[in-house]
């Protein structure tokens, strides 16, 4: 039963979602990024580049990770994003290291370009000029101590040392796994702690780790003067930057690859270091950033025209209060949308929980399944479940939107089944003796029975559909969440409290109001009211 | 106008008990028939077979000569009234909207004038108690407003489920006076449910005694008492009788 609701409300949904979408040169062009620092700015340029030759732009900053951003590009739902040779060859396509790659960037760049397209029909374009590789970085007291200069050195005195890497180094085969085995099987740390990439370059300057992973680029790397380690065995394969281009764009565009092709070979390793110093450290606006290196290129032809506001345009030095109060207008706009998507989806998890939840209480035989069933999809992680909904839904709103209502689903159903289940049996008995039809027993006993119940299950579904609304920004729908997932790449504190506490508040707001609710609908008998005695 | 309500050869089971096994019964129209025995003695499946709340899987009911399967459940039931052992009045209604359940549902032109009406009956003052809920009433008094209910909409024909099974000696008392106030005034066919023989004694004419599914002896209460058919039925009155007279009681 569930099952089917669930397919006929997706497909709804894909219909609506498709038949919205516009076709041919109508639909600008998509530009996305992943959410870290250089991918931001990158994407930025690839939109400001593609503007300024008149071509319109709609940008999708941060999605999730690697197989978000993939999986939107190879089902057309973005159009270009930068990726890296070497993520590309490791992370998607899983493909074991060939040693005469590592040697030479451009035939692993060769090897890469063609797979894609013969297994995507995806296109690499050439690349940009620089490498982005990972770079293990120690701090340079620790290093002159310990006469660290090679990965080599580094696995020698490993045991010594604690080590703090974000999860994707540790899961990713072309990560710690693979580094270690390089290594003779040294890199046998004294404890590898996981952390989030926001924090990791805090964590080694406050000497809470000895070692991190970080991108060779990395603005941070200077500012905090650390030293990278030289890969003297050639582990890591080389990460070339290159924009990364959809089936789509690649066969109807050719205005946008002309454009997007103006940059390939024309940022070296220290100029984006630069760049990236200027965002990650200086706290200059992306937008701003983007716009000077466009000038700097000599691609801008209206470079006054090309620098917008953006959600990262803040200078670094304000403190918490005027930064959120100078973002005021555009947190009234994220926290509208915010609110858009958690009442639009649970507005549609209460028109198909609440009868779900009374047909389930009609048939009791299966319905104790269907529920757990629903309550198994609370378990699946925000994050991979808007994975799933990408090569259905694409990116943008209606994968949330979908995403959010099966989050909704749960706790109403339960609660509606369960509230009228055991509302006061004995009442509903009596009415159908009395000669109450099946719906009349519904309306005037079970449901105002129950409707606290049902009320209590639609703020739990609130609440949680205010918490997880914010993942959405990892798949372009916007929202609270955005300031968030830009704050925590860029390391960003304020910006991430810019995002975290409207949608705190907005979670207390939202059960409030549904407090409010749930006392109106609350039953006579239950309410605190004197009645005198007569 | 009133009705007979009569029962042939009823056969019921729950899984594999027996609940009913061929009981037949008449109520004479306008009396009250008692409806006695031990718990799963069948007693109450046989009194909710007149407003099928339960269907015999054979058998057959008449009401009033003609069939009670010869319409649909609901209108039936309103015709039907009914009285169960906690009230079961709806939490979230007043008193007078309870009261005019089936009133409402049987489409009478004024439903509060007859709830109002009914509570009358019952001894209970429309204005003082007609906006009261449920819960602001004892429970006696919730047992006089399911009562009033029961034949608010002039049912001809009123079932009761130990109605006063669960009230102290003295609300029992009230609720008695009640009904027996009630029968007198609009002269209804009853059949009713009770572990109580002093109840059984003063309430009804007929007395049923019944045991695992069957009827084993009916008559008035003083036959029943002089000439038990079983040892089963000598053992019930002895019983009863012990403990009346314990209190200084006559005879039942």
């Amino acid at each position: 039963m569930t099952i089917r609701l669930g397919l006929v409300a997706a497909l709804t949904v894909s219909t609506i979602a498709s038949a919205q979408t516009p076709v041919g040169d109508a639909r600008p062009v998509i530009v996305a990024s992943k959410p870290f620092g250089e991918s931001y700015l990158l994407a930025e340029l690839f939109a400001q580049t593609l503007e300024s030759r008149g071509i319109r732009v709609e940008r999708r900053p941060g999605l999730g990770a690697t197989e978000i951003a993939f999986g939107a590009l190879r089902s057309n739902a973005i159009d270009v994003y930068p990726e890296y040779t070497g993520t590309g060859l490791l992370a998607i396509l899983h493909e074991p290291l060939d040693s005469s790659m590592l040697i030479d960037p451009r035939r692993t760049f060769a090897y890469v370009a063609r797979r894609f397209n013969e297994l995507h029909g995806v296109q690499w374009l050439a690349p940009l000029g620089f490498q982005n590789g990972y770079a293990i970085a120690v701090r340079r007291d620790l290093a002159q101590r310990l006469n660290l200069r090679t990965l080599s050195d580094l696995a020698r005195e490993a045991p010594r040392l604690v080590a703090g890497f974000t999860s994707d180094f540790i899961g990713r085969p072309d990560g710690l796994a693979g580094l270690s085995e390089a290594y003779g099987g040294g890199m046998r740390f004294k404890a590898v702690r996981p952390l989030a990439p926001a924090v990791k370059y805090v964590a080694l300057v406050e000497s809470a780790v000895d070692v991190i992973d970080g991108y060779s680029t990395d603005g941070l790397l200077s500012k905090y003067d650390l030293v990278t380690l030289v890969d003297d065995r050639a582990f890591f394969p080389p990460y070339e930057a290159a924009a990364l281009v959809s089936p789509r764009l690649a066969r109807e565009r050719p205005d946008a690859m002309a454009a997007l092709g103006l940059l390939s070979g024309r940022i070296d390793e220290p100029s984006m270091r630069a760049y990236n110093r200027r965002v990650e450290v200086d706290g200059e606006p992306i937008p701003a950033v983007a716009g000077s290196i466009l000038v700097s290129l000599g691609l801008t032809r209206d470079n006054a025209a090309s620098v917008k506001p953006s959600a990262t345009g803040q200078p670094a030095s304000k403190g918490l209060l005027p930064f959120l109060w100078g973002r005021r207008a555009e947190t009234l706009a994220l926290t509208l949308r915010h609110l858009q998507l958690v009442l639009t989806a649970l507005l549609a998890a209460v028109l198909v929980a609440v009868p779900l939840g009374l047909v389930l209480e009609r048939l009791r035989t299966g319905a104790e399944w269907v529920v757990g069933g629903l309550g198994v999809l609370q378990t699946i992680p925000s994050i991979a479940l808007l994975a799933f909904m990408i090569p259905i839904l694409g990116v943008g709103v209606w994968p949330a939107l979908v995403a959010l209502w099966l989050y909704a689903l749960y706790p109403i159903a339960r609660n509606t089944y369960s509230g009228v289940r055991s509302a006061d049996p004995e009442a509903v008995e009596a009415c159908e003796a009395m000669g109450a039809t099946a719906v009349q027993r519904l309306l005037w006993v079970r449901l105002p029975l129950a409707a606290p119940i049902v009320v209590a299950g639609v703020r739990t579904a609130a609440v949680i559909t205010v918490g997880a609304a914010t993942l959405a920004a990892f798949i372009g729908a916007g929202g609270l969440g955005e300031p968030i997932v830009t704050g925590l790449a860029l390391a960003d504190s304020r910006l991430i409290l810019s995002g975290a506490i409207p949608a705190a508040l907005l979670a207390i707001v939202v059960d409030g109001a549904l407090a409010l609710v749930e006392r109106t609908v609350r039953p006579l008998h239950l309410r605190k009211r004197e009645r005198a005695e007569v | 106008m009133t009705l007979d309500l009569s029962a042939d050869g009823l056969l019921h089971t729950y899984g594999d008990h027996v609940a009913l096994n061929g009981v037949s019964l008449t109520v004479p129209a306008g009396t009250v028939t008692a409806l006695v025995g031990e718990s799963g003695s069948g007693k109450t499946t046989l009194l909710r077979s007149f407003n099928r709340m339960v269907e015999p899987q054979q058998g057959t009911v008449t009401i009033g000569g003609s069939s009670i399967r010869a319409e649909a459940p609901e209108v039936l039931r309103r015709r039907v009234g009914y009285v169960p052992q906690h009230g079961g009045l709806l939490p979230h209604w007043t008193v007078r909207r309870n009261v005019a359940l089936v009133p409402r549902l049987s489409g009478m032109p004024s439903p509060d004038a007859a709830a109002d009406a009914a509570l009358g009956h019952v001894g209970l003052d429309p204005g003082r108690f007609g906006d009261r809920l449920p819960r602001e009433l004892s429970g006696g008094q919730r047992q006089r407003v399911a009562l009033a209910r029961a034949f608010a909409a002039r049912q001809q024909v009123v079932l009761l489920d130990e109605p006063f099974g669960a009230l102290d000696a003295i609300s029992r008392g009230d609720a008695h006076e009640a009904f027996e106030r009630v029968r007198r005034e609009l002269g209804f066919t009853a059949l009713l449910v009770t572990h109580d023989m002093a109840e059984a004694a003063r309430l009804a004419d007929v007395i049923v005694v019944m045991r695992a599914g069957k009827i084993e002896q009916q008559g008035r209460v003083g036959d029943l008492q002089r000439s038990p058919a079983t040892p089963y039925v000598r053992e019930l009155f002895e019983r009863a009788q012990a403990a009346f007279s314990a209190l200084g009681g006559g005879a039942l």
